[in-house]
This record gives C-alpha cells, structure tokens and sequence, in this order.
C-alpha cells in the first residue's frame, strides 16, 4: 500500500510536470494516452487494484482516481490554453488593415441645380403643390401675350429673348407653363384650387459672368377663391425660411413691376449686414397677384378667382444656400466641382 | 435714371436723409440702384485765375505759374498742357486734402518752389477726365469753395424704374412720387408763358395722327448759339449722365430732365418748306445724328420736311437739319408721339435714346405746350433771340382719353388680405394725383392723371394703395385648404429613383447647354435636322441639340483634360426634333462612362470599363419599373457608335435608345478614349413600370440543368436564351449563360454557350423524365432554328 501511493505520487507529480511543460497539442495527447489511456500508466495501477486486500482496494481506487482526476484537470486546462494560444496565433496571423481603401463604386452626385430645385419642389409638395412642366421652345402666345406682354411692350426688350421666327422662341421664363396648366383645367373643366409649382430651364440672350444663356427657374402658382396678398406674402416667408433653415430670416416685399401680376413686388432677403448694423438685402424673387388679363386669356373667371403667382432663379439659391461664387461653373460640370454636392 | 438729389430736393422738400429718402422711394416700388456722391471728400480747393504761365526753367514739361484767389496769388508749378493765362481752375491751396487722403504741401519741383496744385476733374473725384485742369466759367467768382461754387456737396442718385413708370423719368414726376411718400406738398414750378416778339411760325401737318396726335413747335430767330449753357444746368445735365453740347440741345434735354418732355431743336434754316409728321416711305433712307445712315421700315413714323425725313420720331434726329454750330434760327418740337407707334422702332434700328426710352413708355400728353414755353425762357435767357408765337396741331380723337376706373373698398380688402379706412384710400389716392369721386359707399370712380399710362383697372390702384400703405405693412396670413389627398401612380419611375440608381453606381449627374455648335450636330446626328436660333449667342451655341451625347461627350472631353481620367456622367433633359414639319421635344436620358471599371485602388489592377458595365447599370434602371425583362438588347446601328459595339434597345417593339461604344473615328475627333461608352434612352421609356403582383412561393425543388451549346459566331445569347424560354415555357424560372468560349477544340467561326436552365413546378415535385423530355425538346429546337450542337 505503501508502496502504491508512492509509485501513484511519483507517476502524478511526473505527468503533472509533463502537462506543464508540454507546448503543443499533438505532445498533450501523447501525454494523455501515457498516462490516461487504456494502457497508460495510472490506468495500469486501477488495474493493479487487485494485488490489494479487500479492505485496501477501495482506498486505494479512490486514490488512484483523485490521482487521474488530478492529471485529467492539468491536461484539460493545459488543452484549453494551446487551444487559445492556437486560436490567437491564428487571428495575429489572419489581421488586416482596415485603414485600406473599401471595393466598389464612390457614391456619384445628383447636380446643384436639380438637387435646389427638388428641395425647392418637395418643400412646396408638402403643402399641397404639385410639380407641372412644359416645352421649352415655346409659341409667343404662351411666352408672352397670355402673360399680357404684347409685342409693343417695353418689357420684351428685358427678356432678351431667343428667337427661331417671329412667333417661336425658347422660353425665357417658366411661365407658360402656368398659363398651359390653367388652359388644361379649363378644358377639363376642373375647377380651381390650382396649386402648382413649375421647375426647369429658361433661355435669356445674355452671357457673361452673372448671366448665362440657359438657367433654371422655378415658379409656382396658387388660384383659388379669395386668394389675397396676405396669403402670398406668408407662403414666401414661409418659403424663404424653410430653404435657408434659418426662422428669423429677415424678408421684405419691394412693389415691382411685371405684366403678368398686379399688384406685383419683389422679395428681398437680409444677406449680411452693412457698416452701421443695418441689412444688406439681396433680391431673390419676384411674385404678384395674377392679372386679371392673365386668368381671362386663360378662360378662368377672374371675378370669382384670385391668384399668386412667384418665380425665382435656381441658380441665385443654389449660389447662395452653397456658397458658389461663379454661376458659370453650374454648367462647365467640371467634376472635381460636382462631386462637392453628395 | 439718375438725377441729383440737391434738384429733386428743391422739388420737394423733404425732412429726410438721403438714406431714408432712398429706403422710401425704393420700398415704394422706385428701386435706387446707387447712391454716389458727385465729387470725392476733399477740402481747400477753391476757384483761382491763372494770372501768369511761363516755362519751368529745368522741365519742358512742366510750366510756372501765378494763380489769384483774389486777396492772394500764389506760384504754382503745373504740368497741364491746357495751363494759360486767364483761364478759372480749381486750386487746391496748401494744406488742402484731396480724394485718397491727399495732403497738399509746399513743395519744390525741379527746383521751383510751388504752394498748391491745380486740379483736373479726375483728380477732385468728379469725374475720369484727367487730361487737363478743369476749366471753369469765366464768370467764376475767385476764391469761393469750388464745392460751393460747383455745388458738389450733392448726391447723384441711380433709380432703376420699372418699364410701368415712365411718368417718373423727370423731377416732376419724381417729386410727385416722393411727395406721396413723405406727405410732402410738391414745390410748383410754373411755367410762364414767353410771349412772341416776332409773327413767325413754321407749317406742321400730321399726316398720321394715330402716331402722333399732337405736334407743338416755336420758331426763335436770332438765337446765338456759341453762348455756354450755365454752370448750374450743365452740372444737373452732367449729374444725370447727359453731356452738355450746344445750348440749345443742353435746354432740350434739360426740359426733358425736368418734366418729362423729350424735344428737339431743328436748325429754321435747313428745313424745306414744312413739317410733316408721317409714316416713312418704302425704303426711304435716313443719316441719324450719330453718323448712322438708316433704312426705314414703313411702319416707323418719322418727322419730314418736303423733301425728306429728318427725324425718327420719337428715337432720333438726323444730320443736317439738327441746331449745329452755324444755326441762327430754330425750330422747336414738343410732340406726344403715341407709345405704342413709338414702342420697339428704336431697337429695331439698334438704337435706344433717352427720347424713345420715354415715348415707348409714354409721355404726358398735357405737357408739350409747358416744355415748349420752359425751353424758350431757358434759350431767349442763355441765347438771346426772338420768339415767334407757340404753334399746335393735335388731333383730340387720338389723343388718349381720360380714363376712368371704378374702385370698390371691397376689392382692395379681398387683394390686400386687410381694410383700409375709405377716408384713408381716397387721401393715399389723391396725394398721387388722382381724382376720387364717391360713387356711394366704399365706392368711388377714379379719374386717371395724364401722365399715368400704367393705371387701366381697379387692380392697378390697389397696387397703387398697397404700394404707398407700404407692402411690409400688409398682413401675412397662413392659407388653408382643403386636406384632399391626390393620385400617385406607384408604377411610375421618378426621375429622382433613377437619379438615386445612377449615383449609386458612382454616375454624376451633369446639366449642358440645350444648344451646341452645328459641326458637333453633324458629327453625332448627321441625318436629322436641327432647329436653328435665329439670333444665337455665338455660332458654338446655335443649334438645338437633338441628343444628349454630345453635350456628355464634350463634358467627358472637358474632364479628361483636366487630368480625370474616369468618368462616369448621366443627364436628364430634352431634345428638339424636326420631324415631317412638326417640333418633337422629348425628355431623354443618357449616360457615358470611361476610364477604369472602379477607381483606382489597392485591390489589383485597373480594368478599363466595357460594354457590359454600361449595360449592367442600366439594368438597375430597368429593373426600377418591375419591367427590366421588356427591354431588349438587339444588334444595332448609330452614327456616334461603333458598329460592332452598338445595340439597338426596344421596349415592346419600339426603339427606346441606343448603347454602345463611342465611334473610333468620332474618339479620334474629339481626341477622347476610344473606350468610352454611352447610352441614350426616352425617358417615357424607362419610366413606365409596373406595380408588383405578387407570384406564390412554389414549396418544390428546383432543377437545375446546364447546356454547354455550340453555335455559329453570328448567333447571339439573347436569340438563344430566348428560344429556350419560348420552348420551356411556364416551367422555366429562369435561364442564364454563365459562359461564352472560343477557340480551341470548338472550331473556326463558333463558339461555345454555357447556359442553365432552372425549372420548377407550383406544385409538385418534377420528375427526371418529364424534365429530361423538356430539355431534349429545347436543345432539338436549337438545333433546328441555329444548327446548334451540344458540346461533349
């Protein structure tokens, strides 16, 4: 017996010693199959058992398998360290480097101009207006003499209008379009309310540093009853402060003049400040109440409708609400300029 | 129009600065462009004679001389070639300072002591002339302040008047307008008649009176025109922009400056006969003041003796018969020439004048008898001479009526959103001229003055009220209305998902001119005609285009020599197409790529985009509507494309576009990638979709069977793919060719297709046979219509 729990001290403490400096699981198992296996070495002293005396034999068992017990505890912690020892090494090896570029496609970008004028558009959508557009080689009825500019009038000779023969040109306003909506309901015999908003190109003969030939507008109509310039003037506000997101913009109606409304104004918008603190106001739109002349071409009843109608560049906001300083670079596409509008 | 803010103050007198006399007027609807000052800040200059001029002993250049300020003289040495004895100059004294901060001090030049300067215009900041000294008028008093004297302590204010206020392109008009504003009386200036010394009268007859319904004319004899106009009109003239010629021309168009009325002054002695005011004849030819020979159009009314026309009515005069250097005796117009007869003649000739900027916008026509009596004191005052009696023709049935507009209060509460008191309409009315009479209550019929050509209906005079109450203090109010929703048509693909789609995929978008140059029309679309701008803004940008890809290519060609050397761009827009007589405009969309297949990375090596990049992301496009299966990819031609590379798409038997390579030759033109594709499709196309219906999952396997087919060069996937799916039919998911190979062990001319056929039942479980027996059906059926062969 005593000669057991030596032989059992001497094999644990030996296997022990194996499992603490074994350093990889092929040497584990072997360790494990010398000492643990079916005809390891401790498993050959349980086997050894019966030599003992039947009083010793229990004690004995319970020894040997606390002894096995032991080493199993060594060679299972032993095996879960390599396995994580294994496992790191294997991430370490397998780590990349993140800071490295992504695959695919760079994002592209929608341009300034469509992208003002759907802000433009979805800001007016919300409150009930729906998008209209038109040709843009227009008759001269559409362009001006529905708009009450007949040919005699001084205000074609602000147009600069671009001509293809007397009575084609291409619009030089977006304009017709409301006078081509109103026409539409009228032959559909709808009824007002109208509440339109009209986006796209217009032509001007001109050309230079703040002109270009082509540009966008948008402009926007609203005919029901009892329209008044009140509601005009709070749709603009309204307007002018949700697209430069600032509640305390400072706007102010300036008495205009164009054929087509009356009474007519333009709206200026505080943009800075002079020396002495007071504001610097920078035209942005023009709007006015729809001539009466305009709705008769039309064939709306201009006794029992009243109207707004506004216009506004889409170039100015687009300069303004981003910063652009040279309106021709909207059109150069320069694409080192485009990719700044994501 | 500019004018002087010291005149219109004496026309009405204001307590204001100059700043709230700019914020009203401007806030009033009479938009002040600027506010410059007539001279630059300075101090110490004052009128000095040149008493002595001699040579500068050491300087050819440079002479000295003695300059009186009437106590004192002073040596000045001076480099004005205009520097003489006797003449009256500007002497900025020692001690003054002039524009820029400027200290004047004894100096020595060359040796020569000088104790001031002697100024030019420029140097004072009153205008850009600095070729000489200023000379001033002989009667100058020595020693007064030249800013005295000049009157420069004055403002020169630039209104930019809508084309609705022609009634405001004078004083008087201008001083009306203000006394509105600032409930002001208007200073009066009446005109005295000048009674005649001599019985002349020169013979006018209208010969079109519609054009001209009234003509006043003056004959002065003995006029001597070598007399300056004074100081104090030249400077007004000179402050709103009008240089001083001849007295006689400075007093018409001071007249006109002062109360509206453009005139003109005809040399007596040149004119033939009489006067005629009519119609040109048929190219009938005309040499304009300005040098210019004109021929006139017949619609033109012009001012005629006997023999010729001497005159553009209403625009300009014409050499020869104006008063000149020579003139003695003159004969003076104050016509009313109708606007509307007046209105674009001027442009039509290139020409615009300060004359026909007012008739094309019309001129009081109460006024040609109190000009014409203004101008003759102002001449018999600076000339001399002796006048004849005033003569007029006019004819009353042309002349425009008095008008009369009804004004309800209700009206102006339903435009302006607010009341205002009825008392208070008719005093905002009446402080602008216009005559109210109560028609009962809140009712009145307004008679319109003269001058005023923009006021026909009641809208106009709620203008005028909102205007004068001022816009900023009218109410804002929120409308409401009804909360009806409408119609959104779920199939339809917007413009902004297939903008979402194309950036997605790494496209720009880019916006080009609608017009281009015609070589790059031809080069592109050689067979259809473009619309042509009948006056273009250069010849690049004189034709329509009728496609987008030229614009993209141009932008691609624009980017690529700015060191891009991938691009990727899409635009949205229309075209403009002449076809059998009509005007086609058809929104498109089109597309290019070149350059690397994705930006440039760490990733491997750059593949130059192809085709199939194009065609993949178009894909998506198609794929939006629920529809990509209805657009076809067939074999095509384009003039821009590279026949070999080039398909014709079509969408239920239509042609909707084309894609392809850009044509090498074309490439080669523009000096461009060869590897630069593009696509152009009719939006209408692409944005017709479907809304989803949606199919039962089938809970049975699918079968997958592969064909490796080999087929003559000439036969194209899609003719195949589309067999198999006719032969199929219902029981095919889908089918696809996952690999095209020739070469080796196929044979010369052919190659090989791999493709897959996915079948499924709704129901059931397929057994082999019956996909077997399906299989040998189609692959019978490829042999039959492309003598295709499977490959073993």
């Amino acid at each position: 017996m005593e000669n057991l729990d030596n032989t059992l001290d001497t094999l644990v403490a030996e296997a022990l010693n194996a499992v603490a400096v074994v350093a990889d699981a092929p040497a584990l198992d072997e360790i494990r199959v010398r000492f643990l296996g079916k005809k390891g070495e401790l498993t050959a002293l349980l086997k050894s058992l019966g030599q003992l005396s039947a009083e010793e034999r229990p004690k004995a068992g319970e020894l040997i398998n606390k002894g096995k017990q032991q080493v199993q505890d060594a060679i299972n912690q032993k095996k879960a360290l390599l396995d994580q020892q294994a496992l790191d090494a294997r991430l370490a090896s397998e780590s990349i480097d993140v800071t490295l570029s992504g695959r695919g496609q760079d994002l592209g970008t929608v341009h300034p101009i469509t992208r003002t004028m759907e802000r433009i558009s979805d800001y007016f959508g919300r409150i009930g207006f729906t998008v209209e557009q038109g040709p843009e080689i227009e008759d001269d009825y559409h362009n001006f003499e529905a708009l009450n500019i007949p040919g005699h009038h001084p205000a074609r000779a602000m147009h600069d209008t671009f001509y293809f023969d007397q009575s084609t040109v291409l619009r030089t306003h977006t304009s017709p379009v409301q006078v081509r909506t109103m026409e539409r309901f009228v032959r559909n015999n709808d009824n007002p309310p109208i509440a339109i908003v009209c986006p796209g190109k217009v032509y001007r003969c001109d050309s230079d540093q703040t002109h270009s030939p082509m540009f966008h507008q948008v402009e926007g109509l609203y005919v029901a009853e009892q329209v008044s310039f009140a509601d005009l003037k709070s749709v603009l506000v309204d307007f002018l402060r949700v697209f430069f997101e600032r509640d305390d913009l400072q706007v102010r109606f300036r008495p205009s003049y164009f054929p087509f409304t009356e009474p007519s104004a333009e709206v200026d918008i505080e943009w800075g400040r002079n020396d002495d603190g007071s504001i610097k106001w920078l035209e942005v739109l023009g709007c006015g109440m729809v001539h009466p002349q305009v709705f008769r071409h039309c064939g709306i009843d201009p006794d029992r409708y009243t109207g707004f109608a506004f216009g506004m560049g889409v170039e100015r906001f687009a300069m303004l609400r981003y910063g652009v300083n040279d309106l021709r670079q909207f059109f150069e596409n320069d694409l080192r300029f485009l990719d700044q509008f994501r | 129009m500019k004018f002087s803010e010291k005149w219109l103050r004496q026309w009405v007198h204001i307590d204001a600065s100059t700043q709230q006399l700019v914020d009203k007027i401007t806030m009033a609807g009479l938009e002040v462009d600027s506010v410059e000052p007539v001279a630059g800040a300075f101090t110490g200059v004052v009128v000095a004679e040149i008493v002595a001029c001699e040579q500068h002993p050491n300087a050819d250049k440079l002479r000295v001389t003695q300059v009186s300020t009437g106590q004192e003289t002073f040596q000045v040495v001076c480099g004005a070639p205009n520097a003489r004895v006797g003449i009256k100059v500007p002497f900025a004294t020692v001690g003054a300072v002039l524009p820029g901060n400027f200290k004047i001090k004894k100096a020595k030049l060359r040796g020569v002591e000088s104790c001031g300067m002697l100024c030019a215009e420029q140097e004072l900041g009153i205008s850009d002339a600095a070729d000489g000294l200023m000379e001033l008028a002989l009667d100058a008093l020595v020693g007064e302040d030249i800013r005295d004297y000049l009157s420069l302590d004055d403002k020169i204010i630039d209104v930019d008047l809508t084309p609705n206020r022609g009634d405001c392109l004078s004083m008087a008009g201008l001083a009306r307008e203000v006394s509105a504003n600032f409930l002001a009386d208007v200073i009066e200036h009446p005109v005295a008649e000048v009674a005649p010394v001599i019985n002349d009268t020169f013979k006018v007859f209208i010969d079109a009176p519609a054009g001209c319904p009234r003509y006043v004319g003056r004959v002065i004899r003995n006029v001597d025109v070598t007399r300056p106009a004074p100081l104090w009109l030249t400077e007004r003239l000179r402050r709103s922009g009008i240089r001083s010629i001849d007295p006689v021309v400075d007093v018409t168009n001071y007249v006109m400056l002062e109360l509206g009325q453009p005139m003109h002054g005809f040399d007596l002695d040149t004119l033939a006969g009489s006067i005629h005011v009519r119609m040109a004849k048929p190219a009938e030819t005309l040499t304009l003041l300005d040098g210019q020979t004109v021929t006139l159009n017949d619609n033109t009314l012009v001012i005629a003796d006997e023999h010729k026309a001497l005159a553009i009515a209403g625009v300009m005069g014409g050499e020869g018969s104006g008063v000149s250097a020579t003139t003695r005796n003159v004969f003076l117009e104050s016509a009313f020439f109708d606007p509307i007869t007046v209105a674009g003649k001027a442009r039509s000739y290139g020409l615009h004048t300060d004359s026909s900027h007012r008739f094309e916008r019309g001129v009081d026509h109460q006024l040609q008898k109190k000009a014409v009596e203004r101008a003759t004191a102002l001449i018999l005052d600076i000339c001399g001479g002796e006048p004849g009696p005033v003569s007029e023709v006019a004819s009353e049935t042309h002349l425009p009526a008095q008008r009369e507009v009804m004004l309800r209060s209700d009206k102006v509460t339903a435009l302006l959103g607010m009341a205002i008191d009825n008392h208070h309409i008719e005093a905002l009315l009446t402080r602008l001229g216009l005559d109210l009479n109560a028609q009962g209550e809140g009712c009145w019929l307004v008679s319109v003055p003269s001058w005023r050509f923009d006021i026909a209906i009641e809208e106009d005079l709620v203008e005028e009220l909102g205007r004068i109450y001022g816009y900023d203090n009218l109410p804002q109010n929120t409308p409401s209305a009804l909360l009806k929703m409408q119609q959104v048509d779920e199939a339809r693909v917007t413009e902004s998902d297939i903008r979402r789609v194309l950036t997605a995929r790494g496209y720009q978008e880019a916006i080009c001119f609608s017009f281009y140059d015609p070589q790059l029309h031809r080069q592109f679309d050689p067979v259809r005609e473009h619309v042509a701008l009948s006056n273009p803004i250069a010849s690049d940008l004189s034709v329509m285009r009728t496609s987008l890809l030229p614009g993209l290519v141009k932008t691609a060609q624009y980017n690529l020599n700015r060191q891009q050397s991938r691009v990727r761009l899409f635009e949205t827009g229309l075209t403009f197409i002449k076809e059998g007589g009509q005007l086609k405009q058809e929104s498109m969309l089109a597309a290019l790529i070149t350059g690397s297949r994705q930006p440039e990375s760490w990733l491997g090596k750059a593949e130059p985009v192809d085709f199939f990049d194009l065609k993949g992301d178009f894909a998506a496009v198609f794929a939006l509507g629920q529809c990509a299966d209805e657009f076809v990819f067939v074999k095509g031609e384009h003039p821009a494309m590279h026949p070999g590379q080039c398909a014709r798409i079509t969408r239920a038997g239509e042609v909707v576009g084309h894609m392809g390579a850009l044509h090498p030759s074309l490439a080669k033109a523009l000096d461009v990638p060869a590897a630069l594709f593009l696509v152009e499709l009719h939006l209408s196309a692409v944005i017709a979709g479907e809304v989803t219906a949606f199919t039962s999952l089938s809970k049975y396997p699918e079968v997958r069977r592969d064909l490796a087919l080999v087929v003559a060069d000439s036969v194209t996937a899609g003719e195949v793919e589309h067999t198999i799916a006719s032969v199929a039919g219902e029981l095919l998911r889908h089918v696809n060719t996952f690999d095209v190979y020739a070469g080796k062990g196929i044979g010369e001319g052919r190659k090989s297709l791999a493709m897959s056929l996915t079948l499924q039942h709704p129901s059931r479980t397929l057994r082999d046979d019956e996909v077997n027996e399906l299989v040998d059906r189609v692959v019978s059926r490829l042999q039959q219509d492309f003598a295709a062969c499977l490959r073993h």
